[in-house]
């Protein structure tokens, strides 16, 4: 399993990644495999409004539901679209093909407040 | 805690991930639920499905006592053969969905969906007739080999004529040098067979056909794929799809009740209900707009809640969204336009055919 250093995560397995002004969001690898394979997922739309902790969207397998939160609040500026058609990118790369949105922060405090992959990696064996 | 197979070890060893179904610890998936439904549709697949209960009838009093609790026709059924049908209340309703396996008139298998193993025979016991009942649902293993080349596999382990044993037929035999009832029966719409074998001879056995199958690349698979499996050819799942409030009519399994036959548990009911027409039918739909419908989700028309899903998921061979649910029967004819709300929104459904995947010479 897979936590990239340089990302931030939340409690319930997003991660999120700077990327110039934006905060780029997605789902860990652990989420990924928790999950088993991705066939549908339903994301906000650009101009949307996501607030921090609260459910942006939702991810399914065949057999799960999960909800999607959001690690910081703010503004949709961007959706990955593509994952409508392919959303087996969330499991065959979660961190980079498999992103989901991508958020103009409100408070770019926020982001400092997640856990670093230490803190994650400790959260996620505490999860067994 | 969950009660455990006698293959539970070997799924450890398979790095299975285990969950709990109906009181049992059962594998949920090996290497991916959409890998090991396509190696069952398109090769070979394994699943452990020793949670299964089987109940015996045996005496000269066996099959008229089970032709009396039993829905479908048993003076149909020759040594050898098998039959599926229901086991109904006075009221009609179902007790549970059930295979027969006729060994001879005087020695009858009944294999149980596993959460009703108590129950089942409790009400077989209650309804013996005279007959010798017995739960030996502890003493089988059950294995089922499924998809087009699990005859080539099985072959390589038995020197019973797999030939001879035609769909829904069985016969006694030795595999890997186990002794099995040998059935053609399964539950995932593809050629296949199902094995019930000594419990303690089930890992044996387990491990002789994945050996066996290595070269057409067998899986073993778990009840995620069994249910997607079982879903794309609509076959009810207890529980889900029907329960002791629902009937065989509403279920959309009256090829199964032979009202015509004589006098059974239920029938008096079952008659009055097809004379006075039905409430509900259980019908298969499509999804016509993006989302997942599940158990449980309100099927809408107009605004008002009409129906309820009682199965629902995305059909790994035809790429869309299927699922069963009961309806009104004026809105359940093929082509009915619905909705299945999800998440609170309403997302179009269509009424389709079922089975919705057609398997080529099944």
């Amino acid at each position: 399993m897979t936590i990239p250093d340089d990302l931030k995560y939340t409690k319930d397995h997003e991660w999120a990644r700077q990327k110039g002004s934006k905060v780029v969001v997605g789902i860990t690898d652990f989420a990924q495999d928790q999950l088993g394979d991705v066939v549908f997922v339903e994301l906000p739309a650009v101009g949307d409004e996501v607030k921090r902790g609260e459910s942006f969207g939702v991810v399914e397998s065949t057999k799960a539901v999960s909800e999607l939160f959001a690690p910081v609040s703010g503004k949709v500026v961007e959706v990955n679209s593509p994952l409508a058609d392919a959303p087996e990118s969330i499991n065959e790369d979660p961190y980079e093909e498999g992103w989901m949105i991508a958020i103009e922060p409100s408070n770019p405090k926020e982001l400092t407040e997640l856990l670093d992959a230490k803190a994650y990696k400790a959260h996620v064996d505490e999860q067994g | 805690m969950a009660l455990r197979t006698p293959l539970y070890a070997t799924h450890l060893r398979h790095a299975a991930r285990m969950v709990e179904f109906a009181g049992w610890d059962m594998p949920v998936q090996y290497a991916g639920l959409i890998e090991e439904h396509e190696a069952v549709r398109s090769a070979v697949g394994l699943f452990d499905v020793s949670h299964m209960g089987e109940v015996v009838f045996r005496g000269p009093k066996a099959l008229a006592a089970l032709q009396a609790v039993f829905t479908n026709d048993l003076s149909k059924v020759a040594d050898g053969q098998a039959q599926y049908g229901c086991l109904c209340r006075d009221d009609g309703g179902i007790v549970d969905d059930v295979v027969i396996y006729r060994r001879t008139a005087e020695d009858l298998l009944v294999c149980v969906n596993a959460a009703n193993r108590q129950k089942d025979f409790d009400w077989l016991k209650a309804h013996a007739g005279g007959a010798d009942v017995r739960n030996e649902s502890d003493d089988w293993g059950q294995v089922a080999l499924q998809g087009p080349k699990a005859v080539q596999v099985l072959r390589r382990l038995t020197s019973t004529n797999l030939d001879a044993i035609g769909t829904y037929r069985h016969a006694p035999g030795t595999v890997a040098g186990v002794p099995c009832l040998v059935a053609r029966t399964g539950y995932t719409g593809e050629d296949g067979f199902e094995l019930f074998c000594p419990a303690a001879q089930s890992e044996p056995l387990w491990n002789a056909l994945m050996e066996a199958g290595r070269p057409e690349g067998i899986q073993p698979a778990g009840l995620g794929c069994r249910d997607t499996l079982r879903l794309e050819m609509a076959y009810r799942l207890y529980g889900s799809d029907m329960d002791d409030q629902t009937s065989p009519l509403e279920a959309g399994l009256a090829w199964v009740v032979k009202l015509d036959k004589g006098e059974f548990v239920g029938r008096a009911a079952l008659l009055k209900q097809k004379e006075q027409g039905l409430s509900r039918k259980l019908v298969g739909f499509q999804l016509t707009e993006p989302g997942i419908a599940r158990h449980g989700h309100p099927v809408v028309r107009d605004g008002r809640t009409v129906g309820v899903v009682t199965s629902g998921t995305r059909s790994p061979s035809l790429k869309t969204s299927i699922g069963l649910a009961y309806v009104p029967p004026a809105l359940a004819a093929e082509g009915s336009a619905l909705g299945v709300e999800i998440r609170g929104k309403p997302v179009a459904a269509t009424v389709v055919k079922t089975p919705f995947l057609s398997r080529k010479g099944h």
